[in-house]
């Protein structure tokens, strides 16, 4: 099946990209990098249709052997993996496509092509990986494209800022992710998924207190965090905005920031026989989930909202694989890629059509003026209210209805959150498109010799329809079982997380089967009844949300004000994020830098190495200095020293010869 | 009992010519002591029953390099010795080592060496022996000697002759 | 009967006579002679251990050792004139052009 093409299809783009792209005209860079790409996509269709038997791994080469402790270059495609495939591959084609009509006036572009194919070598290196060191060269390489695009406009002091501070919080993140990976090494021998999972599933779930999988779930979840923005890591999040926003469709929200959760599907063995570690995703989940969306309730700028959103949705995926319904969080990653990648999309084409402006107040009443950017939005922001019938209602259902079987907690601010959430993104729908335009008249540019708002070209609103359709239909492979439907997305990517247990486990295999399928929980065997009913509660809450928001900010539209001055210091405080970022600053940033600055610099690489030069160079030089007076011309002071001398070799042979 | 006598007696005056030589401050004193203890070196040789060093320690030595020294001393003038003291390292340094090495040989010499007696005469050096010597088995060192005392006069010679007019004209054409 | 310990401390005095000399005395000339003072004590030591070995070799050398000290006085005496030709000195003190 020749899996590996499939990353190096892009690795070929990004080089011919990187190495000839100057001196390419943009047709053709585009070219190159749509065909690479579009190459990557449709291999990886044929692969899905040749995938018989559930799963597949090739061994290219060897890489590593030390001693008992082998890797080599393997892929494995199963369900799950071929999920995020073809969510990568598809979304991110798409978002290439639309890339060229973005960034066509923009200088760079051989550059940009270059660092998106280069992403989607390393993503789908991630994903197709067959043992963890595969995972974790794919891991560090989508942070260092990310980066790179984060950073693109590389003269903006903010924009390379947030590429530093992305990079440096993701390396946090993948600080723990060595860890846990040293540890498999230690006490696993390995780090392929079969021998690693195979181990793994033969040892007992660790129900008291801390043990290996506890641990090494821990840190793998350190480096989700990293990667994946929760909490305390999910700082770079809202700083990458800086970049292009095709950047922040593909990478920050589709598919790089969906890696942590890739992850832990993909070591569900591990987790799912530590208690504790999953408690812990679980609530991290929620936690990130309710703190960004209240964070998000007040932002002014259209892409930190969506980056807000981004957090806050993430969350929800790591609720899902916290209570162990792994298949509702990848099925909630898949239409979140699809509405999420629209948003941002769309949300570009707002920006490109008034001329680069972000901030939500000086937008309003562009309905009517970029149509198809509306109703493609429209779609996307239903989707992710959690609507029926689009697609993030089904997805965020099914992970509402599996937390309330494991801890009404976690369903009630899931809840809660659901109704925030719709609240921002209509609070995002009415000041974008609705009443009066605030702002200026956007300024000329490009081809368009006219100023004026104007609808962005087809090139970048043929995706914008494509990922529409997805979003409102996408849901529907999904649909449970309580509201009359197959439920196919569980029945396909759910046998990956039963088959853990190795063939002729006998007693012990079979009982441990049992307990994953009820820890797992195919479909539940409680009453459809109740399902339905909380059903009800999270559209509801939907509902809610969109009607405030529509009252807050059509109708009453002087009330925001009025409320934000009454609950004055609270709303400082969410205004500026909760001053995590300061608080940051105070607690690891700025004792870095000055232990860096005074101790490292200073101190040692001044103070103590070149000190150490400088002063053995004085010293050479002083002594030479004090032995240059023995060269007096002085006759009789050589005759002195020739004295001394000989006085000396007179005293050490009469002391050899006396022993 | 003799022989002991007239190994103090001479060697006293040795050590005396040597003292007077450090002490004495025109130079030309200092090398008519130095002609006192080159003589009564030759009586010790004699003592020793070298006659040839002895005859030769007088005729080259005494006869030659000294008055070699004393028409030096006449034909540069020179005076009593000034003062000047820029060398401390040779006081400080110096004389201690000097000591420090006396001492010790001293003591190496009485504690520990052979306290066997050495007859008056006890090794005739007749010249007839001391020529088959020098013929025979030394003949090499013999040969180089005397080239080498071919080049210090040559040496001598130059360095010591007047120095050659300056050509002016030479340089000024 | 003199033991030859006796004719050694004699030459080691002469020696350290002569070191002496070349140490505190300021005429070129005169240090000049405290060198041949060295030679003379050397050779005292010299026809010492001949006879105490019965080696005339060692009277041998001592013949050597004149012949060269003979060169060394002529052409150090020779330099000595050419130092007092330019320099118009014979302070030992006072030629030091090789001083750092």
């Amino acid at each position: 099946m020749r899996l590996w093409l499939i990353p190096i299809l892009p690795l070929l783009g990004a080089a011919i990209n990187g190495l000839f792209g100057r001196r390419f005209s943009r047709q053709l860079v585009a070219l190159v990098a749509l065909g690479f790409c579009g190459a990557a996509f449709a291999w990886a269709l044929w692969a899905a249709a040749k995938l018989s038997g559930g799963s597949y791994s090739e061994t290219i080469a060897p890489w590593i052997r030390a001693g008992a402790f082998q890797v080599n270059f393997s892929f494995y495609l199963d369900h799950l993996s071929l999920v995020m495939l073809l969510v990568v591959t598809g979304v991110g084609f798409l978002i290439h496509v639309y890339s060229v009509g973005y960034m066509w006036e923009e200088g760079g572009f051989y550059r940009f092509f270059c660092y998106l194919n280069l992403f989607m070598f390393f993503m789908l290196t991630l994903v197709l990986g067959g043992n963890y060191l595969l995972m974790f060269i794919g891991w560090e390489g989508v942070g260092l494209a990310s980066y790179l695009l984060i950073g693109f406009w590389f003269t903006r002091d903010s924009a390379a800022s947030a590429g530093k501070k992305a990079f440096i919080v993701n390396r946090v993140g993948d600080f723990g992710f060595l860890i846990a990976l040293f540890l498999m090494i230690r006490h696993f021998g390995s780090l392929n998924f079969d021998q690693v999972f195979g181990m793994a599933s033969r040892m007992n779930p660790e129900t008291a207190g801390a043990g290996l999988l506890t641990t090494i779930g821990l840190l793998l979840m350190v480096g989700a965090c990293g990667k994946s923005a929760q909490i305390p890591l999910y700082v770079w999040l809202p700083d990458a905005m800086e970049g292009p926003t095709p950047v922040s469709a593909l990478i920050h929200a589709a598919t790089m920031v969906t890696a942590g959760v890739y992850m832990v599907a993909r070591s569900h063995a591990i987790f799912e026989r530590a208690p504790m570690a999953l408690t812990v995703v679980a609530v991290i989940g929620t936690l990130t989930a309710l703190f960004a969306a209240t964070i998000g309730v007040c932002q002014t700028d259209i892409k930190k909202v969506l980056a807000y959103s981004t957090i806050s949705q993430l969350g929800y995926m790591f609720l899902a694989c916290g209570v162990a319904a792994f298949s509702a969080g990848i099925f909630h990653l898949m239409t979140h890629a699809f509405f999420k990648g629209l948003l941002f999309l769309a949300a570009g084409s707002v920006i490109h059509s008034i001329g680069g402006e972000q901030d939500m107040r000086k937008m309003g009443g562009l309905r009517k003026k970029i149509p198809v950017t509306f109703w493609t939005m429209t779609a996307a922001t239903f989707a992710i209210a959690g609507f029926p019938p689009f697609a993030g209602f089904f997805s965020k259902d099914e992970i509402l209805w599996r937390a309330y079987q494991v801890s009404w907690a976690y369903w009630l601010i899931g809840v809660f959150t659901a109704f925030l959430t719709a609240f921002y993104m209509f609070r995002l729908w009415f000041l974008t498109f609705f009443g009066e335009y605030r702002g200026e008249e956007p300024r000329a540019h490009g081809e368009h010799g006219h100023g004026g708002i104007h609808e962005s070209p087809r090139v970048m609103l043929v995706p914008l329809v494509i990922l529409a359709g997805l979003s409102i239909a996408g849901g529907w492979v999904g649909i449970p079982g309580s509201l009359g439907g197959g439920n196919q997305f569980e029945r396909f990517v759910g046998p990956v997380f039963h088959a853990a247990i190795p063939a002729g486990g006998g007693e012990h295999g079979r009982e441990t089967a049992r307990q994953e399928r009820e820890a797992e929980g195919s479909e539940p065997e409680t009453n459809a009844g109740t399902e339905l009913m909380f059903t009800g509660i999270s559209v509801s809450a939907a509902l809610l949300g969109l009607l405030l928001s529509w009252w807050l900010y059509c109708k009453r539209t002087e009330l925001p004000g009025r409320i934000a001055r009454a609950v004055d210091g609270f709303y400082e405080a969410v205004l500026h994020k909760y001053y995590v970022d300061e608080l940051y600053a105070i607690l690891f940033v700025k004792p870095l830098i000055d232990g860096s600055s005074k101790i490292l610099w200073q101190g040692i690489d001044r103070g103590v190495i070149d000190a150490t030069l400088d002063n053995s160079a004085d010293g050479a030089r002083e002594v030479s200095d004090t032995i240059r007076h023995m060269q007096s011309g002085n006759l009789r002071s050589y005759a002195g020293w020739v004295a001394a001398g000989a006085a000396g070799v007179i005293v050490y042979m009469i002391w050899i010869g006396v022993r | 009992m003799l022989h002991l006598i007239l190994f103090l007696a001479f060697g006293a005056v040795c050590v005396a010519g040597a003292v007077n030589l450090l002490v004495q401050r025109h130079p030309i004193n200092s090398a008519l002591s130095l002609v006192v203890v080159m003589g009564s070196l030759a009586v010790e040789y004699l003592l020793l029953g070298a006659e040839f060093v002895a005859a030769v320690q007088i005729i080259v030595y005494a006869g030659a390099i000294m008055v070699l020294f004393v028409f030096v001393i006449m034909l540069l003038n020179a005076g009593e010795e000034e003062y000047s003291n820029k060398s401390r390292v040779a006081h400080v340094v110096g004389i201690p080592g000097v000591l420090i090495g006396c001492v010790l040989i001293g003591w190496v010499l009485v504690e520990r060496s052979h306290t066997e007696a050495v007859a008056v005469g006890a090794l005739p050096g007749a010249p007839k022996d001391i020529g088959w010597l020098l013929f025979h088995d030394y003949l090499l060192p013999f040969e180089v000697t005397s080239i080498l005392v071919l080049i210090a006069i040559m040496g001598a010679v130059v360095l010591a002759g007047r120095p050659e007019p300056v050509q002016q004209s030479k340089k000024e054409s | 009967m003199v033991p030859l310990s006796y004719y050694l401390v004699l030459s080691g005095i002469l020696f350290a006579c002569g070191v002496t000399g070349f140490l505190i005395k300021r005429n070129l000339i005169t240090i000049f002679m405290s060198i041949e003072l060295m030679l003379n004590g050397v050779n005292l030591s010299f026809v010492a251990f001949a006879a105490h070995w019965h080696a005339l070799s060692g009277q041998v050398f001592v013949f050597f050792v004149m012949v060269v000290a003979a060169a060394e006085s002529a052409v150090g005496l020779a330099i000595i004139i050419a130092v007092f030709r330019t320099r118009e000195t014979l302070n030992v003190d006072q030629v030091n052009l090789l001083k750092l």
